[in-house]
């Protein structure tokens, strides 16, 4: 087979990948730079689940042929956390209960950021727009755009008050470890 | 998906002699299936996983083509084709001239999908018909023998046409580009032609039922060229299912030239009823010499489906097209439809 051999630049970090010229950044991004996060879905642009940042912009890896992607720039989920602290973003997803099963999460994450990247804060039509093209069958979609509504750097006082509520791991240890938990709203 | 040899063109010129010899007829039919073009990539890689396309070599024309949106002397604007879709439908100047094309353009798809998809693929995209799509069915388009629609689930088919295939055009950039009366560049070997694009999707017969439109196997499209739009009113209607996410299932552009307040002449497309954008004449004849009113729209909506001929499962698209032509006319006038 036939290798591609290219140089880029993935979640900060400049590199040189070679793979069978054949593959998606998908298929790259998952099996030749080991970076599991993106997730396969359905393979032909309806789900967006391997949603990732090109260039900053979110695009649909499984629709993008990794050839393509030299001298460009690659942002995945694990490009998200920064010095040991998760994204802001990460932080709210978790507190607010906008991930369940999470297959779709890292493909919300990456988008939800590229929004905030470009509109730092952003109306709730724009959320929904801007993440229009990412399917979750578990949650619904409430929980994910609230938990974009608090992560916006100037939240407003009721979500910084969602975002500010106590995570139920923090809650357990405050209240003993086994004991039962009561997470006051 | 396949293997492929993948080649990536710096200019026009290389990318027409990527696409492989030209002998006195040009390249066989069976070139066009060997030698493919990718730009954004999001319906070829689609149908290449699919094994629908299995090309051996892979033309990459994004930095062969104009991504840039310019200006023409005549106050129209001349738009690449590798000009993303995202990048159309933010396009100020194009939404002051052309609000339909860049309404159509801000519904395409998702985000995702608009900020690597091109304009240039978005019009040459291959039809979305289940049958095309699906590996086992090897219908018309594929070099079988039969149109799988008329008997099958053909709920999302053509109403126009009559085959002998009942595909419906899948591109929602064509319908406003007829509509505004645009005209296409192709580059091949013996140079550059324009066509105009009500001229440029053909309707199938058994010789050229493969293929959507004019374009020859050794040729490129290389831009979408809008003439001023001169004093018109735009309307731009889809009816979907979904409010994202999909294709429409019925939509329709009206551009009406405006002599005060009465309708000096108009443009009535379709998108969604027919294997070519369709041009509703009959509804443009309804609309010369009248003013917008709900009377109006009406009887021109009557008039653009009149002559349809649904199949089995379609017959509702007539009344959902009906609808749609009515709200586009309405809008165009601003008037507040539901």
């Amino acid at each position: 087979m036939k290798q591609a051999h290219i140089a880029l630049t993935v979640n900060g970090e400049a590199i040189e990948v070679a793979f069978d010229s054949y593959k998606t950044l998908l298929e790259v991004l998952r099996e030749d730079l080991n970076l599991c996060g993106t997730k396969h879905g359905c393979e032909l642009g309806e789900c967006g689940a391997c949603a990732v940042l090109l260039d900053g912009q979110p695009v649909l890896s499984c629709l993008v042929l990794g050839v393509e992607c030299a001298d460009r720039h690659v942002t995945t989920v694990e490009g998200l956390a920064a010095d040991g602290r998760l994204h802001p973003l990460q932080e709210t997803f978790a507190d607010l209960g906008a991930a369940q099963c999470g297959y779709c999460t890292p493909a919300f994450l990456v988008t939800a950021k590229a929004l905030l990247d470009e509109h730092p804060n952003p109306t709730r039509d724009q959320i929904r727009e801007a993440l229009s093209g990412v399917l979750c069958r578990c949650t619904g979609y409430q929980q994910i755009f609230e938990a974009v509504e608090a992560a916006i750097p100037t939240a407003t006082s009721e979500a910084e008050s969602l975002r500010s509520r106590p995570r139920e791991s923090e809650a357990a240890g405050a209240s003993g470890g086994g004991a039962p938990r009561e997470i006051k709203e | 998906m396949k293997a492929f040899a993948y080649v990536n063109p710096a200019n026009e010129k290389e990318a027409v002699g990527a696409l492989g010899p030209s002998g006195p007829q040009g390249p066989s039919s069976d070139v066009r299936d060997r030698v493919m073009l990718i730009a954004g990539g999001q319906d070829l890689l689609a149908r290449m996983k699919d094994y629908i396309a299995q090309p051996d070599r892979l033309v990459n024309v994004k930095n062969a083509l104009d991504a840039t949106i310019t200006a023409t002397p005549d106050g129209g604007l001349k738009i690449g084709a590798a000009v993303k879709i995202a990048d159309l439908a933010d396009h100020a100047r194009a939404a002051a001239l052309y609000p339909a094309l860049v309404h159509a353009a801000g519904g395409v798809g998702t985000p995702q999908i608009r900020n690597q998809g091109t304009v240039g693929g978005n019009i040459h995209q291959r039809p979305r018909c289940w049958y095309f799509r699906n590996e086992e069915f090897v219908c018309l388009k594929k070099g079988g023998n039969r149109c799988f629609a008329p008997a099958g689930e053909n709920q999302f088919h053509a109403i126009f046409g009559n085959g002998p295939s009942h595909i419906v055009h899948p591109s929602s950039l064509a319908v406003p580009a007829v509509a505004y009366g645009a005209k296409f560049r192709l580059v091949g070997p013996n140079g550059e032609r324009i066509v105009d694009a009500g001229e440029y999707f053909t309707m199938p017969t058994m010789q050229n039922v493969r293929g959507e439109n004019v374009l020859a196997a050794d040729e490129l499209f290389t831009h979408l060229i809008l003439p001023a739009p001169g004093n018109v009113k735009h309307g731009h209607y889809e009816v979907r299912y979904k409010a994202s996410h999909d294709w429409p299932i019925v939509f329709a552009t009206v551009i009406l030239a405006m002599n005060g307040n009465t309708i000096q002449s108009a443009r009535v497309v379709m998108g969604a009823v027919a294997p070519i954008p369709w041009r509703a004449v009959a509804a443009e004849k309804a609309l010369a010499g009248k003013p917008i009113d709900a009377a109006t729209a009406a009887a021109a909506a009557d008039a653009a489906l009149d002559g349809a001929k649904p199949m089995s499962r379609n017959g509702y698209k007539v009344q959902v097209a009906k609808t749609a032509v009515k709200r586009a006319i309405l809008q165009a006038g601003g008037i507040k439809t539901a």
